[in-house]
């Protein structure tokens, strides 16, 4: 069966997660789906399974616009969504499971569906017992019920969302196995990942996304660099900044290693200088965010030293490193930073350094005013911050930061802005390099990266694997090191 | 008409007009029950001469639910569900009986006694809600359900046990407690000025801990987005246990005055249900202080009153409580409906502005 998707709206609010996506799975292919985390792509495909509605554009099964209203629609025009967290009810035993979503009555024929999932099971190589309670079951074989029963609802349309994450090396083989069986009987395949190394390895054709957009498709096989920069998009050339003299070294990381995933193979060692700027490169959940958890006390290493500005803090919490001027900014301004419901003076006064115990409103609606006009934030002092923009949430963010910092840690830190929030941003943060404050960011923007930093580290699968002086380097040998390739090995 | 007002009015019509198609069906006049009702509480014509004794219960009544509402509302502001707080009542109400039952002093300083012993027993009682919550990863809707339970259990075991009366082995209650251990009342009522005053205190203080202090806006911050709220910095276990612990003390007060002001001993449904109701009249106030006292004065009103209709009018007493949940229900709808009609409103407004921008 084949599909279209044309010119397909979605927003949330202010954010556009879907703006005007057109897309087309051939019969029989496997379509891979591009893109970081946040570019649009599970919205997009929330829209194809009816999960939600689109605002405007049109979808189109073997030439005939269809509506999608709900998931009962999607699954009766023959479109199965796989979701990242299979849809498998614990308690059920597995042939329950099969049936749960079937179509008619109050009829339930067991026995014929078992039947039946038998021999779609025998047909695709599971082996999975019919009786056996769902919990049962791994990740892994979770997914392998839920194909078998999308098939046995017939679905012609496949989409599988992430579903990689969570499942053993062995069953991902497995997977794509199954997946390539399916295509070669006629069955669409989307994939949709943010896994440039597994798109490469299933997919006939690829389309990217970044920001709600589709920025580039291709044909399989293309290398993965050229991947890379669809993603993150072409270096422009990087303007001269003024240089700052580094000072003493304010995080210093000696021989870190943790237990679970992030630098697993070797420990890490790291100075950061007075006024430096770090980049933290690679691919979303390469470990970039355990590493910034780890310099802001928010998790604590399992060996290793981390001393702030000349003071060991290993071991100690994240309040003790907020004390010794170390702030970090999450990539989730609402979820992790700012608090919903309160104003722009609440923040101020939470933010503030007064203690003592009643607040004097009437002055701090002045500094907030103050605040609101130095930052340019566009809203009040009254405006509540689930009400501000992206920008204007980063800049309130930004002015609620104390004076004197040592370490500043973020992620993502012009993400969803527009290009004068940005660059405003940036000022801001390198006018604090003057005072001494070290910078570590994390980015999916290779731009910003070789513009701002000084160093920039490349994540892979949860290791370091490239440290970089940013002015001597560029976006393809980047782009090859978070594709997970060493340099030397690059043209292997 | 403000919002506010629309809010509280229009859940008050429609359980008027819902009980009135209800008890007409019922083949009653329906303006009976609504007429015993004030009349029991506070007496028809309202207010009336000899009706003092009704309205100092009615008042006393009122303490015990506008006591615990207004712990309720601070943690609600936590973002706690603090279903604990029959528990915190029980306990409070069981500590006060101690000090009444153990301690000799003069009126006055015993009186404070009972007081202090029953918040701090209500305090720990929550407590232990806040730290099962915080530290073993217990909801609070479950751990304050469970040892409300416990209260209970241990309130019977009081009254049949160690303080039962005298060679009766009686569920009716413990001995009256001496004198001097009463809340002062006025003039052989149950009224008690000293707990309206500690009451209205209480209702005060909640409504500037929340408009005034640093405190309060750190407690709102923690129950709004307790990740953001930990990343500035606020230690955020300490204040929900801080607002376990505040509300917990209120709760007891609310026993105390149930132990010592109303029953004048301990009795095995100690609580009255009232910390349930005070969930109640939070909800239908919206988490504002100043809106506790008309309301919970209203919830006091239908639950004295109710104990009427048994006898008036062969209707079951527990029409007040259809009437009181009706009242929370339709609120409830009336609030959903408001935030229907306001999301609707923006993504109007959000279309639009699109259309233009385009």
């Amino acid at each position: 069966m084949s599909l279209e998707l044309r010119d397909i709206h979605k927003h949330y609010g202010p954010v556009r997660a879907n703006d005007g996506i057109s897309l087309t799975v051939a019969e029989g292919t496997l379509h891979g789906l591009l893109g970081e985390n946040g570019a649009g792509k599970s919205t997009l495909m929330k829209v194809l399974s009816g999960f939600h509605s689109a605002d405007s554009g049109e979808v189109v099964l073997d030439g005939k616009s269809i509506k999608l209203a709900s998931p009962d629609d999607a699954i009766a025009a023959g479109i199965g969504m796989l979701h990242q967290d299979p849809l498998v009810f614990l308690p059920f035993n597995v042939i329950d499971n099969f049936v749960l979503g079937s179509p008619g009555g109050s009829r339930l024929d067991r026995k014929k569906a078992a039947q039946e999932f038998a021999e779609l099971c025998d047909r695709y190589g599971f082996n999975i017992d019919p009786a056996s309670p769902a919990r049962l079951l791994t990740v892994g074989e979770r997914q392998q019920l839920e194909i078998v029963r999308l098939l046995w609802l017939g679905a012609r349309v496949l989409i599988l969302d992430e579903p990689t994450t969570g499942i053993s090396a062995d069953q991902r083989s497995k997977l794509f196995v199954t997946l390539k069986a399916l295509a070669t009987e006629g069955m669409s395949v989307i994939f949709v990942s943010h896994k440039l190394e597994e798109v490469a390895d299933l997919c006939e054709r690829v389309t990217v996304m970044t920001r709600g957009k589709v920025v580039g498709e291709a044909e399989m096989p293309v290398p993965p660099e050229q991947l890379v920069k669809m993603m993150f998009g072409q270096a422009v050339e990087v303007k001269d900044r003024p240089a700052v003299d580094h000072g003493a070294a304010q995080l210093k990381l000696s021989d870190i290693r943790t237990a679970s995933g992030m630098l697993s193979e070797e420990p890490v060692s790291l100075e950061v200088r007075a006024g430096e700027v770090v980049g933290l490169a690679g691919m979303e959940g390469s470990g970039q965010d355990a590493f910034l958890r780890i310099c802001s006390g928010m998790r604590n290493p399992r060996s290793g030293s981390v001393q702030i500005a000349g003071t060991d803090l290993t071991g100690k919490n994240y309040r003790d490193f907020l004390a010794a001027d170390v702030k970090y900014l999450p990539a989730g301004r609402l979820e992790e930073g700012l608090i919903e419901g309160l104003t722009i003076t609440e923040h101020f006064v939470l933010a503030g350094e007064d203690r003592g115990f009643f607040v004097d409103w009437g002055k701090a609606k002045k500094r907030a005013e103050a605040q609101v006009d130095h930052f340019t934030i566009k809203g009040t002092e009254a405006s509540t911050a689930e009400s501000l923009s992206g920008g204007n949430q980063q800049r309130l963010l930004l002015a609620m930061l104390p004076p004197r910092l040592n370490v500043l840690l973020m992620e993502h830190p012009t993400r969803g802005l527009d290009i004068e929030s940005a660059d405003w941003v940036w000022e801001q943060l390198l006018a604090r390099r003057e005072v001494g404050t070290s910078i570590v960011f994390a980015s999916a923007d290779l731009d910003e990266l070789l513009r701002y930093s000084d160093r920039i580290l490349v994540f892979f699968s949860g290791r370091i694997i490239g440290e970089l002086d940013a002015k001597a380097t560029n976006v393809d040998e980047i782009g090859l090191l978070i594709g997970g390739r060493s340099v030397d090995s690059g043209a292997a | 008409m403000s919002a506010r007002v629309q809010n509280l009015l229009l859940p008050i019509a429609v359980v008027v007009v819902s009980t009135v198609a209800l008890l007409f069906l019922a083949g009653t006049n329906p303006w009976d029950p609504i007429r015993f009702i004030i009349e029991g509480s506070i007496g028809w014509p309202p207010f009336e001469a000899g009706t003092a004794s009704k309205i100092g219960d009615t008042v006393m009544v009122w303490v015990p639910i506008a006591l615990a509402s207004a712990g309720l509302i601070v943690t609600f502001n936590a973002g706690m569900w603090n279903i604990g707080i029959e528990g915190q009542i029980i306990v409070g109400a069981i500590a006060a009986s101690w000090a009444a039952r153990t301690i000799s002093a003069p009126r006055p300083l015993l009186v404070f006694l009972t007081i202090v012993a029953g918040a701090i027993g209500g305090m720990l009682w929550g407590l232990l809600v806040g730290v099962l919550r915080t530290v073993g990863g217990v909801n609070e809707i479950f751990g304050g359900l469970g040892l409300d339970f416990v209260a209970v259990s241990i309130t019977t075991y009081l009254i049949i046990g160690p303080w039962s009366r005298s060679g009766v082995a009686s569920t009716s209650g413990t001995d009256i407690f001496p004198d001097a251990a009463l809340l002062p009342s006025f003039g052989g009522t149950r009224l008690s000025p000293l707990a309206i005053v500690i009451t209205l205190a209480a209702i005060g203080g909640v409504w500037i801990l929340f408009r005034g202090t640093l405190y309060g806006l750190k407690l709102k911050a923690v129950g709004a987005n307790r990740p953001s709220a930990f990343l500035m910095g606020i230690p955020t276990n300490r204040f929900l246990l801080g607002a376990f612990m505040i509300c917990g003390a209120l709760a007891g007060i609310a026993g105390t005055s149930q132990a010592t002001g109303f029953h004048f001993k301990l009795i095995p449904a100690i609580s009255g249900n009232y910390g349930f109701l005070a969930i109640l009249v939070v909800l239908l106030a919206r988490f504002r202080a100043f809106w506790v006292i008309p309301i919970s004065f209203f919830f006091a009103m239908i639950a004295v009153g109710a104990s009427q209709l048994d006898l008036r009018l062969d209707l079951s007493s527990t029409l007040g409580g259809v009437l009181q949940g009706t009242l929370v229900l339709s609120a409830m709808l009336g609030l959903g409906w408001a935030a229907y009609r306001a999301r609707k409103h923006a993504d109007a407004a959000d279309s639009a502005a699109q259309d233009a921008a385009t």
